[in-house]
């Protein structure tokens, strides 16, 4: 049985505010997506996987610093996710939400076994982008990875909700995402705020696979579909089509994974996991934030 | 300046307008009345790109409208104010206003507009920063009124602006349109109150299943036997 000081579990809160952090950046992508086109995209997860990799390529082979790095990957990420909706989804817009939903998965396949094709199946190794540096900050110990993906989700954060609230695209996004029509009528064009929030939510997923290869050190061509699959639970949680439940949910979700790990279950982690899903469903099945309905006059 | 000729649109199979033509003149207000289901709204959506004719030519400005997309015509100020509303619920009186501006870049021509808007519509100005779900009915009309009045428009088509409104803000409604074209602004205006469009229109047509059945000077139509019959109740 663990050990269970008050070091033990402020040390489980970090490591479980670090996982979850990542779980919200790419919950972000789901929710935003989902908000204005009422797709699950399942491939999401796979384009955190391509991230990963052009973050790989840019500090491994092309030796860039983190920073560059990253960016990199958040720039070809959005690009990649822009042409996956241009190709995949705009096409079956008007079909049904199965079809739509059927050819995410469809596309999700399309990523992982096209890598596997073009970078083999083997797992890669990120070199240590980051000194190995541990701060001793009274009984925790921190990591310098800790401190690094607290900081970059956070910012990343920060600047989404800036962005969605007091920008022209962002109120262009909660439009079209509210009503399509209304927002025609405003003079928004409707496939390029879609557009816009493929780009700027496979972006945001991209950081995350930077952020996941950096802090486990291996990469491979699946290995999108367990935080995929996770992130997409915490999206739910949180609400889904909400910016800050998924903020929540993600959070939500990477500490009671530590937690139920914490207590000596740690095979049941991923169990815990879809158990509390299910839970916050019967309970409350709009999600933790999911309680306003439309206004209908 | 809004000329329709013999315009087709379908739902699926449904043929919902079948050869409709009129027009509208700069500085007049035309009303098309007519009962649920004759076509005016998806003749309005039409005009403003959100369905698209199947057959048939509608010019505006000189500009042929029949393939362009809902902004391009916003570009050509031309308005829309749709049935229900459809205002932002989810955000603020001042977020939809700055909806309605959305193409525009001109600040300083913004920000006139807008005091323009809380001049016409003083319940906006007091209610600027709530979230316009939480508006009633008559404000909800007026911050879609002001909303598409942020855009400038030449031409603007209001449906059906007195819907589920109280006698008194109906008055109130009518009013403003008359206000909204002596600033200089046409207006097409579709109602199923035909009393009140034709008391405030110069021309009008009658809309009977997806057919022009009549059409003439406001007055004119008002003492037509055939319209007080079937829609100013005998």
């Amino acid at each position: 049985m663990a050990n269970l000081s008050v070091e033990f579990v402020l040390q489980q809160l970090l490591n479980g505010i670090s996982i979850g952090s990542i779980y919200a950046l790419i919950a972000l992508g789901y929710t935003m997506v989902y908000g204005i086109i009422q797709l699950i995209n399942f491939a999401h997860g796979d384009v955190m996987m391509i991230g990963a990799y052009v973050g790989w390529y840019c500090t491994a082979v092309l030796h860039m610093p983190f920073l560059p790095a990253l960016l990199t990957a958040m720039l070809a990420c959005s690009l990649l996710g822009v042409v996956i909706e241009r190709v995949a989804y705009k096409p079956l817009r008007r079909s049904t939400r199965l079809a739509a939903l059927i050819t995410a998965i469809g596309v999700s396949f399309f990523l992982e076994y096209g890598m596997m094709f073009l970078v083999s199946p083997q797992t890669r190794t990120f070199p240590p982008v980051f000194p190995q540096t541990i701060y001793h900050v009274g009984p925790l110990n921190i990591k310098y990875g800790d401190i690094v993906i607290i900081t970059v989700t956070l910012a990343l954060m920060a600047l989404l909700t800036l962005v969605v609230k007091y920008t022209r695209i962002g109120k262009a996004m909660r439009a079209v995402s509210f009503d399509k029509d209304a927002a025609a009528l405003m003079g928004i064009d409707v496939n390029n705020v879609i557009s816009a929030t493929f780009a700027i939510g496979s972006a945001l997923a991209a950081a995350a696979g930077v952020l996941i290869g950096v802090y486990y050190n291996t990469i491979g061509p699946l290995m999108g579909i367990m935080p995929g699959l996770k992130a997409f639970v915490a999206a739910v949680l949180g609400g889904i089509g909400i910016i800050p439940g998924a903020m929540l949910g993600g959070l939500a979700l990477g500490l009671t994974e530590v937690l139920v790990s914490a207590a000596g279950f740690s095979t049941w982690r991923d169990a815990g996991a879809f158990l509390i899903l299910i839970v916050v469903l019967i309970v409350k099945p709009t999600g933790l934030l999911g309680a306003n309905t439309r206004e209908k006059v | 300046m809004l000329q329709l000729e013999n315009v087709h649109v379908y739902y699926g199979a449904i043929h919902a307008l079948k050869g409709i033509s009129f027009h509208v003149e700069e500085g007049e207000i035309v009303t098309l009345i007519g009962s649920n289901g004759a076509g005016k709204s998806t003749a309005l959506k039409t005009i403003s790109g959100l369905l698209r004719p199947r057959e048939g030519t509608m010019t505006y400005v000189g500009r042929d409208l029949t393939a362009m997309s809902a902004p391009g015509i916003v570009r050509l100020k031309l308005s829309h104010v749709p049935e229900g509303r459809r205002i932002f619920a989810n955000m603020t009186v001042q977020e939809n206003l700055d909806l309605g501006a959305y193409q525009r870049r001109d600040a300083q021509g913004v920000k006139k507009d807008a005091a323009y808007v809380f001049e016409l519509f003083p319940r906006l100005r007091e209610r600027r920063t709530q979230v316009a779900g939480t508006l009633s009915g008559g404000e909800q009309q007026m911050l879609a009124i002001g909303r598409a009045i942020m855009s400038q428009p030449r031409l603007l088509l209001l449906d059906e602006p007195s819907m589920g409104l109280a006698p008194i803000l109906v008055q109130q409604i009518f009013d403003i349109i008359r206000t909204i074209r002596r600033e200089g602004t046409t207006i097409l205006l579709v109602e199923q109150n035909a009393r009140m469009a034709l008391s405030v229109a110069d021309r009008a047509y009658v809309l009977e299943t997806g057919r022009i059945v009549l059409e003439g000077g406001a007055e004119e139509l008002m003492s037509s036997p055939e319209v007080r019959k079937a829609y100013l109740g005998g």
